[in-house]
């Protein structure tokens, strides 16, 4: 087939535009961007935790965005991913980088347990049973007081130096603690990249799209839906793994649904569905947060005034407007 | 007339006995038919008839009440919906069903990858070029190839008809199952599906529902109808045009 033949070129470059040429090098220049982030930012405690929630976003925005399910118990992977990687160290003596493994496969199981439980159910009944999941997690650490410290959260977290092949990197040094994370967190942008443009990327998309047809064309639709869940619920603990790092201390909260509530905040600001949304989204809200807190101690009035004009005039968030404009 | 017509005898799809009930309602009674390989086989009936819970039963939408279905000689009664793709079974639904954000190029690639990649969550599935190059073939085959980089939902409605069966032959099936293919179409439109499903039946089984009557008279090789949720009378179409009973049903409401 001749047309078969020419069709493939075209396929790809068809508009030529910026936005192209963004999606072609995302994850590039998300790392370009970490990279110079910090040197524009007032300090660098909020550069880490922008990263931090702009990581756990991007996990969240795997199953909110890609997938179509609004997950109300993300809490419990991110606080699963922090306090299991605090309890490897402050237990068990465990060098940081197994602790922060121990976080990921701690997100990974957690999700997979609430996702066998959750996957089956749809809409507002999947977010009310993930949401009561997690809230069964806050009572299970919260009650766990040996390992965790219960409502005092889990102190402790000591890590004043991280190993290197031999080079001894000084992690109390906020720059350098910066770039550790920053290491982390760059890599994992580069993982859901590759995710996204896997096959199963499509899989994902397509359930989204139609169920319906998506199992005619011979997906295992609950299957699809529980992996996906059980990937973001990686990212969601790598990055609960690096708050516990980046704070020495995981508090209680990280459990509770207002966290569940924040990446929900977060990913819609920045634009559900799309790859750079959950970065911005949690740079804008933790910007805006620390500069209106600074001017009024009703900081969560005038943010959630800001929020709702949001979602009322760009309901496509803030990269998923610039991405229709760019269309046009 | 589809051009393998002759080789049938050989059954590639049996009901026995089937029955579906929702709640206290009774779609459907006690259907027993069977189905040739290579030919049309149309399941005609008034509104209500249970001729789309028969095909629901059919394609693995849901399982019947009681009864089985085998499907080239395996039985199949309740194995999920998505293994019936790889057993052979494709079907089109009868309101529109596509993925309508995504190009129709990517509509058919992503039916076409369901048979190679599902779980491959690292390799770049650019690099599945030939399943581009295999879309492409279909595109052109369903007339569409001109709307190859359009989202699916800005597609006119016969063209989404037409995109759908382009995601139902990407799974490569022996038996196609198509409901309704016509439904709101222009008499131009229907035209051109039905030209469309005399071709595709050269090459494999086809299973047709149809509310008119009419359109599937002259090309299908055999025609059950439906009534009530029974089998009220099966054969050629010259055999069905010249039953008594169907006569009786299809005189008491308007012709379409």
């Amino acid at each position: 087939m001749t047309k078969a033949a020419q069709s493939i070129k075209p396929h790809r470059a068809t508009t030529g535009s910026w936005y192209e040429f963004a999606t072609r090098h995302r994850a590039s220049i998300v790392a370009v961007v970490i990279l110079i982030f910090p040197l524009v930012m007032p300090f660098t405690a909020l550069a880490v935790n922008i990263l931090i929630y702009g990581l756990y976003a991007l996990g969240f925005n795997l199953v909110f965005g890609y997938l179509g399910l609004l997950s109300f118990g993300h809490a419990a992977l991110f606080g699963t991913g922090a306090y299991l990687c605090g309890i490897a160290i402050v237990h068990f003596g465990w060098p940081w980088y197994a602790a922060i493994a121990a976080g990921v496969a701690g997100g990974l199981l957690m999700a997979l347990l609430i996702g066998v439980l959750a996957i089956r159910t749809r809409g507002i009944y999947f977010a009310m049973v993930t949401m009561a999941l997690s809230q069964c997690v806050y009572y299970l650490f919260y009650q766990a007081v040996d390992l965790t410290g219960g409502e005092n959260g889990l102190r402790g977290i000591n890590v004043r130096t991280i190993d290197l092949f031999g080079l001894r990197i000084d992690f109390i040094n906020p720059m350098i603690r910066y770039y550790v994370i920053a290491a982390f967190v760059i890599a994992a942008f580069f993982v859901m990249s590759r995710i996204l443009a896997s096959p199963f990327g499509a899989v994902i998309e397509a359930v989204r799209e139609n169920e319906m047809r998506a199992r005619a064309s011979g997906y295992d639709v609950t299957l699809t839906r529980l992996l996906t869940f059980v990937l973001s619920g990686g990212f969601c603990g790598l990055a609960g793994a690096l708050q516990a790092l980046h704070l020495s201390i995981v508090p209680i909260e990280i459990l509770h649904y207002e966290t569940s509530g924040l990446v929900v905040m977060i990913a819609l600001l920045g634009g559900m569905g799309t790859f750079f949304g959950p970065m911005i989204g949690a740079a804008v809200f933790l910007v805006l947060e620390n500069i209106v807190s600074v001017w009024t101690v009703h900081w969560q009035l005038i943010v959630g005034a800001i929020f709702i004009a949001c979602v009322l005039f760009f309901p496509a968030g803030i990269w998923g407007t610039l991405i229709a404009r760019g269309r046009r | 007339m589809s051009a393998v017509a002759g080789q049938a005898g050989e059954i590639i799809l049996r009901t026995s006995g089937v029955g579906k009930t929702f709640g206290k309602f009774v779609a459907l009674n006690n259907i027993s038919a069977e189905f040739s390989r290579g030919a049309i086989t149309s399941i005609i009936g008034p509104n209500g008839a249970g001729k789309s819970t028969y095909f629901n039963l059919l394609c693995g939408a849901f399982p019947p009440t009681k009864g089985s279905v085998e499907f080239e000689g395996k039985d199949v009664t309740g194995l999920p919906q998505h293994r019936f793709a790889h057993m052979g079974i494709a079907k089109s639904f009868q309101i529109t069903s596509v993925f309508p954000q995504l190009t129709t190029c990517e509509n058919i690639r992503v039916g076409l990858q369901a048979l190679v990649s599902r779980y491959d969550i690292w390799r770049p599935r650019a690099r599945l070029t030939e399943l581009v190059e295999r879309a492409d073939e279909l595109l052109a085959l369903v007339g569409l190839w001109d709307s190859r980089e359009r989202a699916a939902k800005t597609l006119a409605h016969g063209e989404q008809r037409a995109l759908e069966i382009g995601m139902a032959l990407a799974s490569q099936p022996r038996l196609l199952l198509l409901d309704e293919p016509t439904a709101g179409m222009s008499p131009e439109e229907t035209r051109t599906m039905m030209d469309l499903i005399v071709k595709l039946a050269k090459e494999r089984t086809v299973i047709l529902v149809e509310h008119k009557m009419k359109l599937v008279l002259g090309i299908s090789d055999r025609i059950l109808v439906l009534h009530h949720g029974e089998l009220l009378a099966e054969g050629t179409p010259q055999e069905v045009r010249q039953n008594e009973a169907v006569k009786r049903v299809y005189l008491g409401q308007r012709e379409h």
